[in-house]
């Protein structure tokens, strides 16, 4: 892996957060520092000790490998490893390799100087992993509530954990933070569309600028949001659909425990129409 | 204008958020831990912790009255026209007759099933219907024993809770656009009703489910059974219906799908949970409750306790259970009183004039669809 000829100039030292100059090295193309060292440390435990709770369990195949968390009946408690134990060490593995590597990504941020964008967008990721494993268990007072790692169980899980409330669509968090998904596809497919029309624009014509983007938006719409906009736009549409994953599954639980329809009682009562 | 708009968005949207927060119904934890499945499977039970004991409170069954001396003359012999309890001590029999007063109709007093100038007369329709009442109390503590009721058994109390007549009981659901010419048809569905926990699936699920004996097994099954179809499947409204019904029981038992079903295959039993098993018993129990019990007490009832079709008042899971998965918290009330515990003697249906009720006492009408 041959490194460009200007590359070199942006691998500076400095800018750690932890460690100094400990790991402050390249390998090959990959930056490696503290929190790469952690990060591959927590990934390769996580990763053998899933493969040895395959190893105990009762199947190799892929499909339905399940490492369940504790019964509920021990609470917030330590389990025996083949009785959740594994869930709760393989939890706090996954934790610290994907904070390793948000770290990291921070790290390259400083060296470069550049904003911590895209470290803060891959916590919102970590933030909805870590409402679901922790937090909401700790609110419901048992780690048993927290999902298994399996392809299909942790399927069951969100299935079951749904039909807890009767019908989940009805869950108003859900309902935004389903529609920011679909959002950030469109608007993601829009701007994707929008810049290769414009940089491809049939034989014999010139490659268009970001005036003729803007305009194709004002005439459609009435409104373009811009080069750096619809960035920004992206940014959001994405966060809010993970920040809203996250409040649709801690709401659930701690602090409604009926079916998700009766929650539009308050809509249904409303002193207007009641 | 600009100024005026806002302010009254900014008023609203705060109006909205406050009844949000404020009338929907938040709980918060403690919770009360309830595990029915693996674990991981999600299959749990969601209370908090002073729900879990507001329920508990709510449910408590009343002390049982002290025992009486099985000795002396029988009440057949005392007391005339006594045709279901007749084998009873007088002592026994009296016993029996104050507690069913504290269960049924505690403000009311004897006097609301037993006329005042003779009580053995069967004048008052109350009383026919009691007679009936206890047979088919009876009737489910011996028959539905094993497969339902098990040791806690029932007695008048699990239903009536003090109420002549029981808080939840339904009525056939009037045709829609009846009283709007504007909907015609809707389904039966998108009224948010109670029952069906304010979804828009149908209301009125009852009729339809729990008024029939004859109901094939395959009835609430809406599943395909094979990969690809291979006849004419079920339209999709019926499996509204199917899930407007599993949803009346959740809300009468207060428990939620995965109490009985392990949702990754709803109708697969292998994977369901032993109260699966209770439930299906309990369904069938209900249909013949209301086709032997109910039904025919069409005519004895007086035309103000029937309902806006004029069909009589008829029980489903909601009747006992009063939205506890046990009722009464599972306390074991037939235990004190043997004698609704078993089919005693044999009698025909209750005949004779329907007359008024007894001024004072409340006909519950059935809830419209909101």
């Amino acid at each position: 892996m041959a490194m460009l000829s200007y590359e070199r100039k942006y691998r500076v030292r400095g800018g750690t957060l932890l460690g100094g100059d400990l790991f402050d090295f390249w390998i090959g193309p990959f930056f490696v520092g503290f929190f790469g060292v952690t990060g591959l440390f927590f990934t390769v435990l996580g990763t053998a000790l899933v493969i040895y709770g395959a190893a105990i369990g009762p199947t190799w195949n892929i499909w339905q490998i399940n490492i369940a968390p504790p019964d509920i009946s021990y609470g917030l408690k330590l389990a025996p490893l083949k009785e959740g134990g594994l869930w709760q060490i393989i939890t706090m593995c996954a934790l610290g390799s994907f904070g390793s590597w948000a770290l990291r990504e921070v790290e390259i941020c400083r060296k470069l100087g550049i904003g911590y964008h895209v470290p803060i967008a891959f916590s919102m990721a970590i933030f909805a992993y870590f409402t679901l494993e922790v937090i909401r268990p700790l609110l419901m007072g048992a780690w048993g509530y927290g999902f298994p790692y399996g392809i299909l169980s942790h399927l069951d899980w969100v299935s079951n954990t749904g039909y807890q409330y009767l019908h989940f669509h009805y869950n108003p968090a859900h309902m935004l933070a389903v529609t920011f998904f679909f959002t950030t596809t469109l608007a993601l497919a829009m701007h994707g569309g929008l810049i290769l029309s414009s940089t491809n624009p049939g034989k014999g014509e010139m490659v268009k600028t970001p005036e003729h983007e803007d305009t194709f938006f004002r005439d459609t719409i009435g409104y373009s949001i811009g080069t750096l906009g619809v960035h920004r736009l992206g940014w959001f549409l994405a966060l809010a659909a993970g920040f809203w994953s996250a409040v649709c599954i801690v709401i659930s639980g701690p602090f409604w425990t009926q079916g998700w329809p009766e929650w539009w009682g308050w809509w249904l009562n409303l002193p207007v129409w009641r | 204008m600009k100024t005026v708009l806002s302010v009254a968005g900014a008023a609203l949207a705060l109006f909205l958020t406050i009844a949000m927060f404020g009338g929907a119904g938040w709980t918060h934890p403690p919770m009360a831990n309830k595990q029915t499945g693996f674990r991981g499977t999600g299959m749990d039970l969601i209370r908090t912790r002073a729900g879990n004991e507001e329920l508990a409170e709510a449910n408590r069954a009343p002390p049982p009255a002290d025992p009486a001396d099985a000795s002396g003359d029988k009440a057949s012999a005392v007391y005339e026209n006594v045709q279901v309890l007749g084998d009873l001590s007088a002592e026994q029999f009296n016993r029996v007759m104050v507690s069913i007063t504290e269960w049924v109709a505690p403000q009311q007093g004897c006097t609301y099933c037993h006329s005042t100038e003779n009580m053995a007369s069967d004048e008052l329709y109350q009383k026919r219907v009691a007679r009936r009442m206890l047979q088919m109390t009876q009737y489910v503590n011996s028959t539905w024993k094993e497969n339902h009721v098990h040791e806690a058994g029932v007695t008048c109390y699990t239903c009536h809770r003090g109420n002549p007549v029981p808080a939840n009981i339904w009525f056939d659901t009037p045709p829609p656009g009846a009283s709007s010419k504007f909907i015609p048809r809707n389904n039966g569905q998108n009224r948010a009703s109670a029952n069906v926990g304010l979804t828009s699936l149908p209301y009125g699920v009852f009729d339809e489910y729990y008024a029939k004996k004859d109901l094939p097994d395959s009835f609430v099954r809406v599943n395909a059974t094979t990969a690809l179809p291979e006849s004419k499947s079920k339209p999709i409204q019926d499996a509204e219906r199917t899930f407007a019904i599993m949803i009346t029981m959740s809300q009468a038992l207060g428990v939620n799908c995965t109490f009985c079903h392990n949702t990754r295959s709803v109708a697969q039993w292998e994977t369901s949970t032993p109260n699966r098993v209770h439930a299906w018993y309990g369904v069938k129990m209900v249909r013949e409750l209301n086709a032997d019990y109910m039904r025919p007490l069409t005519t004895t009832f007086p035309a103000a306790r029937l309902g806006p079709t004029g069909d009589v008042a008829k029980i489903s899971c909601a009747t006992c259970h009063n939205g506890a998965n046990k009722p009464l918290n599972g306390a074991k009330v037939i235990e004190p009183y043997p004698e609704l515990a078993h089919p005693t003697t044999q009698v025909s249906l209750p005949v004779g004039e329907a007359k008024d009720p007894i001024p004072g006492t409340t006909t519950p009408t059935p809830k419209p669809p909101m």
